[in-house]
């Protein structure tokens, strides 16, 4: 190797370095002043690989939480005041791994609660984990339900909360009321679940289902599918939209170039866009298209307000807050209460003591029900060219959770309830 | 008729998505045997270099001519991805040549290294880096060696590069201090807007021909007519045929081998860059966009017949025409009365996953019978 060879070589290197160092902040973390002990909590979302974009934001949502707890004076349990550490593992976005750190977390740091995951697939793959370590895992996810461990407690949204009054609002209040559905997904378990209950409750409201078509993940060309739709809704309709991620971009840039927009009378209710996505595809493409979730931004009141804002001091003044990320920080908040309700750290007796947990969340009054998931509040909202939701409707307080769905033929007729050793996860009604 | 146009078109459009993306990796593979799995992550980088380009034409100086910025980001994106290019087959790929098997693994290695540095280096940095390596090499280029003692040389040389490296931090600090986007490190997905002209599209019998689409064909037809010139007429295209037919005898002749590898893996890469720009018009930009490409270019590649640009060309377009006539479910409608088991088939692969199921089962029939793809390599390369 000649002399300039390893001159540039060392000089690229000490550049790279450079701008490497030069972009790591500083952590700064607020400490709980006057408590007596520490207890360390697991969070565990993918912080590499394709779904770090998305659980990042829940990492910072979380550190938040905890932060604000500590500053307030910590856990207090027994008399003691506890100060929350936390131990922060990578799933990387594959799987398995999931389930390795969730072994680690249980059995090396024994930590007496883990948050974490996003995708079911993640979910499915810990299930097990926590069921034969009867450890207990915090899910914050909106997801397909047709689960109910009494090892999980889901935050997130069952179909009932989100894409069932979603449905029914497209078909009798919406513009295209009364008009033809378009089922678009990504091939995986979420959006084939979703569609089957969706078919069925189309079906069950007096409307038709012309055509559903799934997109292999990772695959972008969705030229096919837009053909598909202009033929199977030549006079406009409603499109139901569970694509995941990136595939997103694809589809509303292309669509709105072959003319399939509000203007022409086609509408795209989607299940996986919040403010997040929003910013990131461009409200342009997304202006006049609907949206279902439990909390949105535009949320007027001071609890939500309270929300965006101290996530955007802590975190930079460009960052939004979506509902995954609500969903995330209510999880925290709602062990704490358990915790202090229980008076212990105990994983059966915090299980048991956070059944009927309520708490005041950024989204309006939430509690824990006897099937692991919570009651919550369900808005519709139409995406403005400022990026946000304008809420159209919400529902009349918050609507009891279904872990098994009512539309679907295999699970109607059942339910959930963990308070009752007779009934159990699965139950007949 | 209408029905056939807009298949024809759909499929020209799928397959052009294809051809662009595939045709560096005709070159790189098909020319070289060099087989580049980071040849989708070079298509990321032209991505984000059409990113890069569009934020600065948002800057107040260039914002009246913001609406050319697409035309100015394929220059941009081919310059930035074949400087890549060359830092790798300089480093790493020139050492391996000939070992097909250690290339793939060195090149897996490389597109994981590049998707992790965008994730974590702020792209004002990476544009930086880019600026210094290619300000290095021109340098490298024009510098009169001969005229220059040694000592002389010496000196240049590390000035040069000392002065190369302070215009490449320099602009990194301009980029990061102007367009505060570009200064922070983010995994997050980006997005590239097409301007207002290449936005919706233009009916014409009944059909609506998205622009943007339209555009990448363009572009598509302009590489392709570009790069068979260059092979067939340009002297150095004579060159870079010769060797590939045969290295040593080349080279005894006279031709600097080195630096036709060079020029080769440039031209691929640079091309990769084109394809990166067209990709960022028809989705997101981020990380993993460029793997969402590479089995298809390989396909593509693997079909027409390695080292063959006619193959290439005809089997991206047939894969394209084949994904629309099986995806959308069209054969149904062009032959309506169809026997109902027939019918059944065909309504059964009308989905997207299974249209690629279909289509890949087909390819893998068809190289049962012509394992060396469309148009097979004759003559004496083959077996050296």
């Amino acid at each position: 190797m000649s002399i300039t060879k390893r001159l540039f070589v060392g000089l690229s290197t000490i550049a790279l370095g450079a701008s490497i160092t030069a972009c790591g902040g500083s952590d700064q973390s607020t400490s709980c002043v006057d408590c007596d002990d520490q207890v360390t909590v697991g969070i565990l979302h993918s912080l590499s690989g394709t779904m770090a974009i998305s659980e990042s934001t829940l990492v910072d949502t979380e550190k938040m939480a905890i932060e604000e707890i500590n500053a307030a004076g910590g856990v207090e349990v027994g008399g003691k005041k506890y100060e929350i550490k936390y131990i922060v593992e990578d799933g990387a976005s594959d799987w398995p791994t999931f389930a390795e750190k969730s072994k680690k977390l249980i059995d090396q740091d024994k930590v007496p609660v883990v948050f974490g995951g996003w995708t079911s697939a993640s979910r499915k793959a810990m299930l097990p984990v926590y069921e034969s370590k009867d450890a207990f895992l915090y899910y914050p996810i909106q997801y397909e339900a047709q689960e109910c461990s009494n090892n999980i407690f889901y935050t997130g949204a069952t179909p009932n909360q989100q894409s069932e009054p979603a449905t029914e609002f497209m078909f009798k209040r919406s513009p295209a009321a009364g008009k033809p559905f378009f089922l678009v997904g990504s091939d995986y378990v979420f959006p084939r679940t979703s569609n089957t209950i969706t078919i069925e409750q189309v079906k069950s409201l007096g409307g038709e289902v012309v055509g559903e078509d799934y997109l292999p993940l990772g695959n972008t060309e969705v030229a096919p599918i837009i053909a598909k739709i202009k033929k199977a809704l030549p006079n406009g309709g409603v499109i139901i939209n569970t694509l995941n991620g990136d595939q997103n971009v694809a589809f509303f840039k292309q669509i709105q170039d072959v003319g399939i927009t509000p203007d022409n009378g086609y509408y795209v209710m989607s299940y996986s866009i919040a403010e997040e996505e929003i910013s990131t595809i461009g409200p342009e493409f997304l202006a006049g298209h609907y949206g279902a979730w439990n909390y949105m931004m535009s949320i007027n009141t001071p609890a939500s307000k309270k929300f965006a804002r101290n996530f955007k001091k802590r975190w930079g003044s460009d960052r939004v807050v979506a509902d995954p990320q609500e969903s995330a920080y209510n999880m925290v908040y709602l062990w704490k209460a358990a915790v202090e309700k229980a008076g212990t750290f105990d994983d059966n007796e915090v299980r048991k003591a956070l059944i009927g947990v309520k708490f005041d969340a950024p989204q309006g009054p939430v509690e824990v029900m006897p099937n692991h998931h919570l009651s919550q509040t369900v808005r519709i909202g139409q995406i403005t060219s400022g990026g946000q939701f304008k809420i159209l409707e919400s529902t009349n307080g918050p609507v009891l959770p279904q872990a098994w769905n009512q539309f679907e033929p295999s699970s109607k007729g059942y339910a959930c309830d963990w308070t009752d050793s007779k009934k159990g996860e699965r139950y007949p009604l | 008729m209408q029905l056939i146009l807009e298949s024809l078109f759909n499929g020209l459009a799928i397959g052009s998505v294809l051809l662009i993306a595939a045709l560096g990796l005709a070159i790189v593979f098909g020319l070289m045997g060099v087989i580049n799995l980071a040849h989708g992550e070079l298509m990321m980088l032209g991505a984000y270099s059409t990113y890069v380009t569009q934020l600065i034409f948002k800057l107040t100086p260039l914002k009246q001519f913001y609406n050319s910025y697409v035309i100015v980001s394929l220059v941009v994106a081919f310059v930035v991805t074949a400087v890549v290019g060359i830092v790798l087959e300089r480093s790493i790929i020139k050492r391996l040549y000939g070992r097909p098997l250690e290339t793939l693994l060195a090149t897996w290695g490389v597109s994981l290294i590049l998707q992790q540095f965008v994730r974590s280096v702020p792209l004002a940095y990476a544009s930086g880096l880019i600026c210094t390596i290619l300000i290095g090499l021109i340098f490298h280029i024009i510098l009169p060696k001969n005229s220059l003692t040694y000592s002389q040389a010496r000196i240049a040389k590390v000035s040069s590069w000392v002065f190369s490296i302070l215009l490449g931090l320099l602009s990194a600090n301009w980029l990061s201090s102007s367009i505060s986007k570009l200064g922070r490190a983010s995994a997050r997905n980006v997005d590239v807007t097409a301007p207002s002209w290449m936005r919706g599209g233009f009916d014409l019998w009944n059909i609506t021909f998205p622009v943007t689409r339209i555009v990448i064909i363009v572009i598509t037809i302009i590489a392709v007519f570009s790069v068979t010139w260059f092979l067939k007429q340009s002297v150095w295209g004579m060159r870079i045929r010769a060797v590939t037919q045969n290295r040593s005898m080349s080279e005894c002749l006279g031709i600097s081998t080195e630096t036709v590898d060079v020029l080769t893996f440039g031209i691929g890469s640079g091309l990769a860059g084109i394809a990166g720009v067209a990709v960022s018009l028809l989705g997101s930009v981020g990380p993993n966009v460029g793997g969402n490409y590479i089995v298809g270019c390989f396909m593509v590649v693997v079909l027409g017949g390695v080292g063959n640009l006619l193959g290439t060309i005809i089997a991206s377009f047939s894969i394209g025409i084949m994904t629309d006539l099986i995806g959308a479910g069209r054969l149904l409608t062009i032959w309506p009365d169809m026997p109902a088991p027939l019918a059944t088939t065909v309504d059964f692969f009308a989905t997207t996953s299974m249209a690629r199921v279909l289509i890949f089962a087909l390819i893998v029939a068809f190289l049962q019978f012509r394992p060396s793809g469309l148009f097979p390599q004759k003559g004496r390369m083959v077996e050296g």
